[in-house]
């Protein structure tokens, strides 16, 4: 399994290799070590290929990712998986702000917590974050699945539109437009494949509560001016 | 005895005239803010407040057609593996397709092409038509990252990462619901018929040392092949295009107050914002102050009409223009030939302006079939080219007659200027001296 | 819009060690700024002296003899140490303002960078790497600092703009990010007396702290008082003679990554700015919540 060490390799070859794979390349797998906060890490994988990143990485690590799997063993920096396609992104660590940002697709997964507007404008991608998320997180969501076993912080959802939010400890504030729904059969089914997908074991989905947009804000209306 | 008091005429206000008494009953009646599209229709200076010198007895002329003036650019020579050359340094600007029918859009790509030059996507994404037709693509990376790819990212000839834009620095995106058609829909992931409200801040980044780190994954991913862009509203165009450069981009793109919306608040366009030309020598001390001036290309859009406009900005240091509105109206917009649709619409040919409302006669800024129809995309692609061609030839015949083989030989010191605005704003001489304000005797 | 650094020793053991640790989390951070970097190194409090740390344009010159004249003037010991383009005047604590003075009438155009018992700014244009090894700063020894390294956004690339600023004895700050009402401030701020050098924002934001905490608030309470009265993006690390401070505004998109061990509190732009650090592998690792105030005091409980 090729290994590229970021303290001696420059990140341009760890990102071209990851790139430049033909259609059924042997090297499928990779590792990368001393990745010391690079940012950039892995970005714009477009191949089913695994990357084992030991360390903590910087802003954006698996950028744009489709069809990747990608895990770091460690912290990752702003912006991870961000706009992501397919695939899957694993952190072990914590998460920064951002994370899943603008994501269409693929599966995210934070094992510790997730900073400020985690899955913000999120289009289509699954997050599971297994410890608790920080304020403005879904901003302007529009669809695709946030799952959060911690707390969540303030101004969760803001100006949602169709994302769904799954949290099971406590939410700070609720964001404009954004409300507690009544949680039915079909969610909890997605809830627990999600759960099942993400890893986590012995956590039942009715513990957690489901949070959408209450869609006021869908067309302008002056009433709602001091929402905005 | 009765007083008889001679007639005299009623004197309307000038602080309240008709327009502003119109938008006050507006405001009353529908407790919204009025939305339009355009740029800002107050009186601004312009390139119309300076002249060329032309030659004379010690500046000697180049021939017409025969003694060549080169009018090709090169974009993204700094760090792109692939820089753009462009035969004319007239660039189409980010229009998206939801704010113009998919006719419209094709036709941009298919005149652009047919000029050698290059169109730019908007806010929306790629589409594959617009792609097809245009030889050279710009794709705009914005806050909404609608429809945005790894595939689309690769596939385009140059990224530009939208900070803002002259008619609104500093403002989200608004397109109400009228115009979000079910492929619109589709494309930004929205439901459709909402009025879409796009913020004002990229989600995963903010200010110019974060812009460095998006700037280098944007490269890791497209493998540094494209020049990125960095567009940014007249606001502070000193520090706004060092920040740029320091930020590691290829090309700057500078868009005054005059440069077009879809769709934005009326209070934003007409009251936030500089005009064009108070936007070049700024940014063109920024990149000469670095050293970068002709390392990192300045583009200049926001009210470029003609050739001699095109050669004013060059003069002034650009390296190139972008043109929006004028696009439009070379491919159908506000023509008189509607005039009585117009009138039905409330308005006239030439002052059309509720782009955001999706009813254009002319089927350019609307998602209805019935009247995108309207717009042939062939034939509309060959009136932007022929216009595309008439302003480089406009441009060409002026810098020839300055003495220059090539567009970016025009100086400041080609120009002069006709009123005390344009003069400080561009720090050139007021015509028949030497003097302009700020500067030292007279 | 910048790097910045903040490192607040707990364990004595590493004091020897604080100006390289500093140096290699604020060289980590270069790329965010490449106009201008500093440093703020809080020594150790020898017995009663205090300390000017000046700068000048042509140190050749206005070096030259100046302690034999500051001794003459002062009529007190006093001894000049030149460091590049800097100099760290050492004089007891009771003669700090004569000093100022005299330094004033003796050498008019040198600036003052920093004084009080313990802090030394060194602050120049250019990179991280060539302003730490030009004054030496990771040999340093001391209890805390700060560090920034800077992407002039709204004024000029001069010495001066650079951080840290310090505006008050032994206090300095460094902030990334860019404040919006710091004109209006400003305007008060000299009102009250303050006096200002820069058309920098950080420098209404140091000038801020010093009138609030002259006013009787510790560091703490007047960071407090700055999230509401501040406006715009910040992210702010601060010291004082044994204080540590960081806060973000309320919106809190400007990155900030801290960590905490049993020996050191640590604050970095980014998280690669840590890396280097002592047991950084299991220390707490978090980000600092908006508009919340993070204090740490060596003379309240370590």
């Amino acid at each position: 399994m090729p290994v590229f060490d970021l303290s001696v390799t420059p990140l341009r070859e760890l990102n071209s290799t990851l790139h430049g794979l033909a259609a059924g390349a042997n090297d499928t797998a990779f590792e990368v070590i001393n990745p010391r906060g690079h940012h950039a890490v892995a970005a714009g994988i477009d191949a089913p290929v695994t990357v084992d990143i030991k360390g903590s990485v910087g802003y954006y690590c698996a950028g744009m990712n489709d069809g990747g799997i990608v895990t770091v063993h460690g912290s990752a920096g702003p912006g991870v998986a961000e706009n992501m396609m397919s695939g899957s992104v694993i952190i072990e660590g914590d998460a920064s702000q951002y994370a899943g940002a603008t994501g269409r697709g693929g599966l995210l997964v934070i094992k510790g917590n997730a900073a400020s507007r985690c899955g913000i404008s999120m289009k289509g991608i699954d997050i599971v974050v297994y410890g608790n998320i920080g304020h403005m997180s879904a901003f302007m969501g529009q669809s695709g699945h946030l799952v959060v076993l911690g707390d969540a912080g303030d101004a969760l959802g803001d100006s949602l539109y169709e994302a769904k939010l799954f949290v099971r400890g406590s939410v700070k504030s609720l964001g404009s437009d954004c409300v507690e729904k009544e949680m039915r059969p079909e969610h909890l089914a997605k809830l627990s494949e999600l759960l099942e997908k993400a890893g986590v074991r012995g956590i039942a989905p009715r513990e957690f509560k489901r949070y959408g947009s209450a869609r006021k804000l869908y067309n302008f209306n002056i009433d709602n001016a001091d929402a905005y | 005895m009765s007083y008889h008091n001679p007639y005299t005429p009623p004197r309307k206000s000038a602080t309240f005239d008709d327009h502003t008494l119109a938008e006050i009953r507006r405001a009353a009646a529908t407790g919204i803010y009025d939305i339009r599209g355009a740029g800002t229709k107050r009186k601004v200076p312009h390139f119309d407040d300076l002249l060329f010198l032309g030659a004379s007895i010690s500046r000697y002329p180049l021939e017409g057609y025969r003694e060549k003036c080169d009018t090709t650019v090169v974009l993204g020579s700094r760090f792109a593996k692939k820089p753009i050359t462009l035969k004319t340094p007239i660039t189409i600007a980010g229009m998206s397709f939801g704010a113009l029918s998919g006719n419209a859009k094709e036709a941009l790509g298919r005149g652009a092409t047919l000029a050698g030059t290059s169109t730019t996507t908007g806010d929306g994404g790629m589409t594959d038509e617009e792609r097809g037709h245009s030889q050279t693509l710009v794709y705009q990376y914005l806050p909404s990252r609608y429809g945005m790819n790894p595939k689309d990212l690769r596939r385009a000839d140059a990224i530009e990462v939208v900070v803002g834009q002259g008619a609104k620095p500093g403002g989200g995106g608004m397109l109400l619901g009228q115009k979000i058609s079910d492929r619109v829909a589709n494309m930004r992931n929205l439901p459709k018929g909402i009025d879409q409200r796009s913020a004002c801040r990229h989600p995963d980044w903010t200010g110019p040392d974060d812009l460095e780190i998006k700037i280098m994954e944007l490269r890791e991913i497209t493998d540094w092949e494209k020049p990125i862009y960095v567009k940014v509203g007249g606001a502070r165009p000193y520090y706004d295009t060092a920040l740029a450069v320091k930020a590691g981009a290829d090309v700057v793109v500078l868009d005054g107050m005059q440069g077009g919306t879809a769709a934005t608040q009326d209070v934003f366009i007409e009251n936030v914002g500089m005009p064009t030309l108070a936007c070049i020598r700024p940014a063109v001390q920024a990149l000469q102050d670095l050293g970068m001036h002709r390392k990192v290309q300045l583009i200049i859009s926001g009210g470029i009409r003609s050739g001699a406009d095109v050669a004013k900005a060059l003069a002034l240091g650009a390296d190139a223009v972008a043109i929006g509105t004028a696009a439009l109206v070379a491919i159908g917009d506000n023509d008189p030939k509607w005039e009585e649709e117009y009138q039905k619409l409330g308005t006239t040919a030439g002052a059309y302006d509720d782009w955001h409302e999706g009813k254009d006669p002319a089927g350019i800024t609307t998602q209805d079939p019935e009247l995108a129809k309207r717009l042939d995309p062939v034939a509309a692609g060959r009136r932007l080219a022929n216009y595309l061609k008439v302003m480089t030839l406009e441009a060409q015949t002026i810098a020839r007659a300055c003495g220059k083989n090539h567009l970016h030989n025009l100086e400041p010191e080609d120009l002069c200027a006709l009123t005390m605005e344009a003069a400080a704003m561009a720090q050139i001489p007021l015509a028949g001296t030497n003097w302009y304000p700020g500067k030292g005797g007279f | 819009m910048c790097g910045i650094v903040g490192l607040f020793l707990k364990d004595k053991a590493l004091e020897p060690k604080l100006g390289a640790l500093l140096s290699s989390m604020l060289i980590k951070m270069t790329d965010r700024g490449p106009d201008s970097a500093g440093i703020a190194i809080y020594g150790n409090d020898i017995g009663n002296t205090a300390k000017i740390t000046v700068q000048s344009a042509d140190p050749a010159k206005d070096f030259e003899g100046l302690e034999h004249a500051l001794r003459r003037a002062l009529e007190v010991p006093v001894t000049v140490v030149v460091k590049y383009t800097h100099a760290v005047i050492t004089l007891a604590k009771d003669k700090l303002d004569e000093g100022r003075a005299a330094l004033t009438a003796l050498r008019p155009e040198i600036r003052v960078m920093s004084s009080g018992d313990t802090v030394e700014i060194y602050k120049e244009v250019g990179l991280p790497k060539d302003v730490v090894s030009r004054f030496g700063v990771t040999d340093m020894s001391g209890t805390h600092g700060i560090g920034h390294t800077r992407m002039a956004t709204e004024s000029a690339v001069t010495t001066l703009g650079a951080h840290p600023f310090s505006t008050g004895a032994d206090q300095c700050l460094v902030h990334n990010g860019s404040l919006s009402n710091h004109n209006n401030l400003r305007r008060e701020l000299k009102r009250e007396g303050m006096i200002f050098e820069t058309e920098n924002d950080t420098e209404v934001a140091a000038a801020y702290l010093t009138a609030e905490m002259a006013k009787g608030k510790d560091l703490g309470a007047a960071l407090e008082s700055a999230v509401d009265d501040l406006d715009g993006f910040f992210t702010f690390v601060v010291g004082t003679k044994s204080g540590f401070g960081v806060v973000r505004d309320p919106i809190a998109c400007k990155p900030a990554v801290m960590a905490e061990t049993d020996q050191y509190v640590a604050f970095g732009s980014e998280y690669r700015a840590l890396v280097n650090l002592p047991g950084i592998e299991n220390a707490r690792i978090w980000e600092p919540e908006p508009a919340t105030v993070y204090f740490w005091d060596h003379e309240k409980a370590a």
